[in-house]
């Protein structure tokens, strides 16, 4: 499983999985996308982001915000995440990532916010989790 | 945590532990149920630890869980030991209601309602990701940022009534452009004048029933009118405002002994503490001139489909907001930071906030209910201002979360069984349509009569929808 929506009253919560840090912030970036749209999106273009933060919440939040930019800003929407590196001593993150226009679909959810209610990094057994409550 | 009942719908949270104060619950019995289902009571909990809050955290009849602050949440801060909480405040920056007025019938609406819905959905950007018609530049921006309502005006969207008859009359004092960082504007520049998604909406109703004949004609409304009412927000703008300085505040001041991160904060006379303000106020703004070029866009449409057509700004109300407002506060008159997180202000007669021409009744507060279901004008009492630090609900409030509607509510169902009973709903999406279903929203009858019965509102009209636009 890359992902999983919980119950919260307002909004959207989700944990995402996998077993490498990289991976689980790669599944917690389509959560958020698919959240907004379920449908396939085409691959157009490519596009680098970096993130930093304090702690590996604190990246998460971050890398999250930075596609949300992206999104609003420049009417990206992201399809899959093609490469992310993690320096997990620094908190810092370098990723590709692939999608296309914005325009060219009808969304049906808009992601206002990552917000830091509830929100964790953690290993257990083996596997990253990933939890967010998006604002919507 | 223990939950006291100290009369018919107030209930309190007694202080333990690292509270500063009481919460204080107004809700009935049946809201009750469904505030005690989530994590409500103990985001109260929460808000109540934070330092220099006053009086007690308070939640409203249509609070429901959120994030820091619940939705439905009113919490006042000293100016010299309190703190200000961009998580408090939320990300959607005076996401907030406006009503207008018009000089039409319910019989206009229903001889055409398919096309007229067709005609405004057509006209006002709404949804995810579709971009505004309207351009300005980045110097322009800075004085909109400034400006508020008022700089739509001054550029001919509109007349001086209309900003007349707003909270902060379309404007809200102390923004400062220059604490604004460039993603914001980059996020909000190109999303003037666009519903949004989510809870936004754009409604066509009718009045079916006035409580108070004195009050309503003071707020120009009648038995058959139609009257529109617009819900919608900062947009991305202000998302990122509050987002910037959650980080900005997180890397300052920590967030160790904080009950939940989301409730970081900076003393309210901290130089963050400022910046935020500024920046939360240009954010407010945006969404005051946002409102302000809808009902532009409105009116030249409304005016192509029926010549003539008036529409008149009744009033518009602030949910996500931070503002400083004098209160009595243990038997003393005193400035306090006042966060309301989907709440109204509820001021009633005498308070020169309130606009010269409501001043002598108190100020119209504008209650929507959830989709296909009815929304109510009140007027703010006195009453609330003792209770409440002068607020009330701000709308139906949630009792079931987005992801279970997308489950088990199929929106094109909604949309046929809303037709039948004579209510046009657009929409660019069905899944947006079923996260909004009415039945994920409390008893908006209930929420009203129990604010009514408080006293911290009082029951003026009640609107019936006829077309719905859903973002």
């Amino acid at each position: 499983m890359k992902y999983k929506f919980l119950a919260h009253t307002a909004d959207m919560k989700f944990q995402a999985f996998g077993k490498s840090l990289e991976v689980a912030f790669a599944n917690s970036a389509l959560a958020m996308f698919h959240t907004m749209y379920e449908k396939k999106i085409k691959k157009t273009k490519t596009v680098k982001v970096k993130a930093k933060g304090k702690d590996f919440e604190a990246l998460l939040y971050n890398f999250l915000e930075e596609l949300l930019v992206l999104f609003d800003g420049e009417g990206f929407f992201l399809s899959k995440v093609k490469r992310l590196n993690i320096d997990k001593k620094k908190f810092r993150l370098e990723a590709e990532v692939v999608g296309d226009n914005a325009e060219n679909y009808e969304m049906d959810i808009d992601v206002k916010a990552i917000t830091y209610h509830d929100i964790f990094v953690k290993k257990e057994k083996g596997k990253w989790i990933c939890q967010i409550v998006l604002d919507v | 945590m223990k939950l006291k009942k100290i009369s018919t719908d107030v209930y309190e949270i007694p202080r333990e532990g690292n509270m500063k104060v009481p919460g204080m619950v107004y809700a009935s019995e049946k809201l009750m149920q469904d505030i005690q289902k989530d994590k409500t009571l103990e985001q109260v909990k929460n808000v109540a630890e934070l330092p220099g809050i006053l009086k007690a955290a308070i939640a409203l009849p249509d609070a429901h869980q959120g994030y820091g602050l619940p939705i439905g949440g009113v919490a006042a801060f000293d100016m010299e030991k309190g703190v200000i909480s961009p998580g408090g405040v939320g990300y959607d920056i005076n996401c907030s209601v406006r009503l207008l007025r018009t000089n039409l019938k319910k019989q206009d609406i229903l001889k055409n309602a398919e096309k007229i819905a067709e005609a405004i959905y057509d006209k006002i950007p709404s949804g995810v990701g579709r971009g505004s018609k309207f351009q300005i530049t980045k110097k322009e921006l800075d004085k909109l940022l400034k400006g508020g309502a008022r700089y739509m005006v001054e550029k001919g969207y509109g007349n001086k009534n209309d900003y007349l008859h707003m909270e902060e009359e379309g404007c809200l004092k102390g923004a400062d452009v220059s604490k604004v960082s460039e993603r914001a504007v980059k996020r909000g520049i190109g999303q003037l004048g666009t519903l949004g998604a989510g809870n936004h909406f754009l409604e066509v109703q009718y009045v079916d029933e006035i409580f108070d004949k004195k009050i309503a004609k003071a707020f120009g409304l009648e038995k058959g009118q139609i009257t529109i009412m617009i819900h919608c927000g900062s947009r991305g703008l202000g998302h990122q405002v509050a987002s910037d300085y959650i980080v900005k505040m997180e890397e300052k001041y920590g967030f160790k002994g904080l009950p939940d991160r989301e409730l970081i904060n900076a003393p309210i006379k901290s130089v963050l503490g400022k910046d935020y303000y500024s920046a939360m106020a240009c954010a407010a703004n945006f969404a005051f001139a946002n409102k302000q070029l809808i009902t532009h866009w409105l009116r030249e449409e409304m005016n192509s489909l029926f010549p003539g057509a008036k529409m008149e700004v009744v009033y518009d109300v602030c949910h996500n907001i931070a503002k400083f407002e004098e209160h009595i506060v243990s038997g003393k008159k005193k400035i306090v930071c006042i966060h309301r997180k989907g709440a109204t202000r509820s001021f009633g007669p005498g308070r020169k906030e309130v606009p010269v021409a409501y001043r002598k009744v108190g100020q119209p507060v504008l209650i929507p209910g959830s989709m296909g279901t009815s929304s109510y004008v009140l007027v703010g009492t006195k009453k609330a201002e003792e209770l409440t630090f002068g607020s009330t609900v701000h709308g139906a409030g949630r009792v079931s979360s987005r992801s279970v509607a997308l489950k088990t509510i199929n929106g094109e169902k909604i949309q046929k069984e809303l037709h039948k009973k004579g209510i046009e709903v657009k929409s660019g999406s069905w899944r947006a349509i079923a996260t909004e279903a009415p039945q994920v929203y409390k008893d908006i009858d209930e929420v009203v009569k129990v604010v009514d019965d408080l006293g911290i509102s009082k029951k003026v009209a009640r609107m019936k929808p006829l077309i719905v636009i859903k973002g």
